[in-house]
């Protein structure tokens, strides 16, 4: 048997199955790999006898015959999840000391499959980054390195520390959450698979809110198939969220081996953007080439709004931050700095818990919010969305499923771009349009650049239609045959 | 439209946050930036189109019996506070 961190979810099932290995074992064996390999950052605290605990009771549920779908399998979670009795702070300093007395949906559903949890990952500040600089624990590393290069590179952003943590083998799979490609982006950055289902189909119950009406979460494997896997147990209706989509959940796995015979493929024109890596013109070309030698059909769509995308997203998502942020006044959690009136206790407690970035967005959220300028950006925005919905709505009238690029870059340095807000939301440029469409996307390691560097393409499919994504996806990824071997991990 | 110094400090009033006086140049023109960079949605024809606001239109909101379903957990919520005192949140005098 392989070693047991560098197993996938399925053989880890599998194993756990014949006995071949116990929940402890694996539980252990990561709890060592997460330890030999902190210069990475990708852990913000470490939950080993939590892990341990977990483990031992999948053993006995094993034993008396009650295993679950991810029975006896180690995975991160990323701290914007509220965990029970664990430390959740979505790395921030306002949120110094936070102990959750309650548990998110999507973790309380993974527990109730079985995974073992080994602790909170690393990520940009409530989400806010596409570097994970923004973190206040410090920047995650990506275990990749551009080759004859040895700075530290930036995993992505904002869930970094999970995608570091899968690509380096210290966990099976990690969750993340995706509000303009924070799933997609980093997973594409670090060489693995990262899905954002249908906005509604994960519970955002007890995951610290980001922008409401755009926040979704999802898994990040090594695989497709272990996306799929664990999706299955992190997705489902949930009361306590008013947008939880009161669907059944699908069997994601039993979508797998389909194929894309006949399916048609949408490959939209305007995402060609400029300033796109050569390098990743051709995977995306190369990868359509890949379905259509599977069976499917090319078919040029066009989405010719997708570069207002971004734009719009920039008002939607800092106005909703604004409002969801507001409730960090020192007062009932987390840091306070005092002051003589209440008022002067929020503004300092403010002052010193937020970082720039997020600062900067609430800033800009509380200003197109404000009055006199609510029509001309807010609203603006609110209809620039409708008509790139309605643009998707159009284009998968000609076909089935769209492929991408992921980003229009790998991976670069740490602090490369961080003094250039701009240049690092264009990271997003390509998987912001899907969030505000809600639509499901997937981001599947198919390459390498000239750096070495790896790169992702995406799926994209209409809501609620998870499975066509995870079809598509396990098609690219066979005829990639992507070595996740990351140089200098560890 | 163009962000000045005088517009931050008013923005960063209506957000609750405090912003040192000598950072309000800075923020204004990296504000201005971003907002410039954002104005290209005027190119956007949108007479007529009617605003999103959710991902989840055409969902409607479900009904629930008003009643409690978690409660009687102060202390656990007490537990995370800066300050707290017999069963209550200490802030600051309000009045004086």
């Amino acid at each position: 048997m392989a070693e047991l961190t560098a197993l996938t979810i399925a053989e880890a099932r599998d194993a756990l199955a014949r006995g071949d290995c116990s929940a402890r074992e694996l539980a252990e064996a990561h709890i060592a790999a997460i330890e030999a390999a902190r210069d990475l950052n990708a852990f913000v605290v470490e939950t080993p006898e939590r892990a341990l605990a977990d483990a031992d009771a999948s053993d006995r549920r094993r034993a008396a015959g009650a295993a679950g779908a991810m029975d006896g399998v180690p995975v991160a979670i990323k701290d914007l999840f509220c965990t029970e009795g664990v430390r959740t702070t979505a790395c921030s300093h306002i949120l110094d000391g936070f102990v959750p007395p309650y548990e998110s949906t999507v973790t309380a559903r993974l527990r109730a499959s079985g995974a073992v949890m080994l602790g909170k990952t690393n990520m940009d500040e409530f989400a806010m980054g596409s570097s994970n600089e923004t973190s206040h624990y410090g920047p995650v590393r990506n275990p990749w390195h551009r080759r004859g290069d040895n700075r530290p590179m930036a995993p992505g952003g904002s869930s970094g520390g999970s995608a570091a943590a899968v690509a380096a083998k210290l966990c099976l799979g990690a969750t993340g959450t995706d509000t303009g490609g924070s799933i997609r982006q980093p997973a594409s950055f670090c060489g693995i698979v990262g899905m954002k289902p249908t906005y509604g189909r994960c519970s955002r119950w007890g995951i610290v809110a980001f922008a409401s009406s755009l926040d979704q979460a999802g898994p990040m494997t090594r695989t497709v198939r272990d996306a799929a896997i664990m999706l299955g147990a992190m997705a489902g209706f949930d009361p306590k969220d008013s947008t939880s989509a009161d669907l059944p959940v699908p069997d994601f796995e039993a979508a797998l081996g389909r194929g894309v015979k006949g399916m048609r493929i949408g490959i939209p024109k305007e995402y060609r953007v400029d300033g796109m890596d050569p390098d990743i013109a051709a995977l995306w070309d190369r990868g359509a080439a890949w379905l259509k030698e599977a069976g499917a059909e090319l078919v040029e769509v066009s989405l010719p709004r997708t570069k207002y995308a971004l734009p719009a997203y920039y008002i939607i998502a800092p106005a909703e931050a604004s409002s969801n942020l507001s409730r960090y006044d020192g007062m009932r959690y987390g840091l306070r700095v005092e002051g003589r009136t209440p008022a002067e206790m929020y503004e300092n407690t403010r002052a010193a818990g937020f970082g720039a970035e997020v600062r900067r967005r609430i800033l800009i959220g509380s200003y197109v919010l404000s009055a006199g300028y609510y029509d001309a950006y807010y609203l603006k925005a609110q209809k620039v969305r409708t008509l790139i919905a309605g643009e998707f709505a159009a284009a998968f009238e000609r076909c089935d499923a769209i492929l991408t690029p992921t980003a229009p870059n790998a991976a670069f340095a740490l602090g490369e771009m961080i003094d250039d807000p701009i240049a690092m939301y264009l990271n997003d440029v390509l998987t912001v349009p899907a969030s505000l469409a809600g639509l499901p996307g997937i981001s599947v390691p198919a390459g390498l650049n000239a750096d070495g560097l790896p790169l992702g393409l995406q799926v994209l499919a209409p809501a609620f239609e998870d499975e066509t994504v995870f079809r598509v996806a396990e098609v690219l990824e066979q005829a990639a045959g992507f070595e996740l071997a990351p140089r200098g991990a560890g | 439209m163009s962000v000045d110094k005088s517009t931050v400090a008013r923005i960063a009033q209506l957000a609750r946050i405090r912003v040192p006086e000598e950072e309000l140049d800075g923020l204004a023109g990296e504000l201005d930036k971003i907002l410039g960079w954002i104005e290209q949605l005027d190119e956007v024809d949108t007479d007529g189109v009617a605003p999103m606001t959710s991902n989840a239109e055409g969902m409607t909101l479900r009904w629930r019996r008003d009643e409690v379903t978690d409660g009687d957990r102060r202390d656990d919520i007490l537990a995370n506070a800066p300050e707290a005192q017999d069963g209550h949140f200490v802030v600051p005098r309000v009045v004086e």
